[in-house]
């Protein structure tokens, strides 16, 4: 119960994040992506606070040695599906101006276009998880 | 390309940044999880993955809004304007959304996961992630331009 309290708390902050920073904006987002445009570089200021906060959090995690906290990187190896999906994805970031925070933080208050990105996301989820587990079998 | 000066939200961005970073903190110290959002999506597709911390984190991040409607003008560094609904901006939002979903399924993370997370960690998989989605959303964004003649949604 406890922690599901804090999984909500943290679901909150991290959403207050997203609007705080503006970056449920779709059109901030396309603006520090429109290098060859008007460029807005707050997205990475919002990148360069959040990640050193996190950095905090995960020295902390690290110090009170919790065999449950994944404080280190990743064991595995630098592979395709991990480029070529980054790549994917940027290219739909590109195109829509949402990533999957943003997209889901707007639906709370029923924004409609990320009503639509988060209506194509799923099946996009759900497609690559088939294949991702076929794999596996 | 001009940095756009008038559109630059240091505060906004340094404050809501720090919120994200405190939120994925509590979330590592308090339940051991790494706040992924295209992760915990593609994990409560599957019945296996529906855990009660990843139900509670995204009912946190939809609530957000609700919470903060009565100051979102006051909070917000400019307010969110509503494209028209015609049928290119929806094929636009629905095309971009399935990369979305499936690239960071295949990458195994997003801007949250990789970018926020995984480069606290310093992981090297994330920091590759990150310049790949990063690229690659600068050069889709160079080319809409360049064929479209404009960018906004």
């Amino acid at each position: 119960m406890k922690s599901t309290l804090n999984a909500l708390l943290a679901g909150l902050l991290f959403g207050a994040g997203l609007i705080v920073s503006g970056m449920v904006n779709p059109a901030k987002v396309i603006g520090f992506l429109d290098l060859t445009g008007q460029w807005d570089p707050s997205l990475a200021l919002v990148m360069a606070s959040a990640i050193s906060l996190s950095w905090l959090g995960v020295r902390l995690a690290a110090r009170r040695s919790d065999p449950a906290c994944p404080t280190d990187a990743p064991a595995r190896p630098i592979d395709k599906p991990l480029v070529l999906g980054s790549i994917v994805f940027g290219i739909g970031w590109g195109v829509s101006g949402f990533c999957p925070g943003p997209a889901v933080v707007a639906t709370g208050n029923l924004y409609w276009p990320a009503l639509v990105v988060v209506l194509g996301m799923l099946p996009g989820l759900a497609v690559a998880g088939m294949f991702q587990a076929a794999q596996r079998d | 390309m001009g940095i756009a000066w008038h559109l630059f939200t240091p505060w906004h961005s340094l404050a809501g940044g720090a919120l994200i970073g405190l939120a994925a903190s509590l979330l590592l110290l308090g339940n051991g999880q790494i706040a992924g959002i295209s992760g915990i999506l593609g994990n409560l597709l599957k019945p296996e993955g529906r855990a009660p911390w990843r139900l509670a984190f995204l009912a946190g991040l939809v609530l957000a809004p609700l919470l903060l409607w009565p100051v979102m003008l006051q909070i917000t560094p400019s307010p969110v304007a509503t494209p028209e609904l015609d049928s290119a901006t929806l094929i636009r939002l629905l095309t971009g959304g399935f990369l979305v979903g499936l690239g960071t399924r295949f990458a195994n993370g997003c801007t949250s996961g990789h970018g926020v997370c995984g480069l606290a960690r310093l992981s090297p998989r994330s920091l590759v992630a990150v310049l790949s989605f990063m690229g690659a959303g600068f050069v889709t964004v160079a080319l809409w331009r360049l064929v479209n003649g404009g960018v906004s949604l």
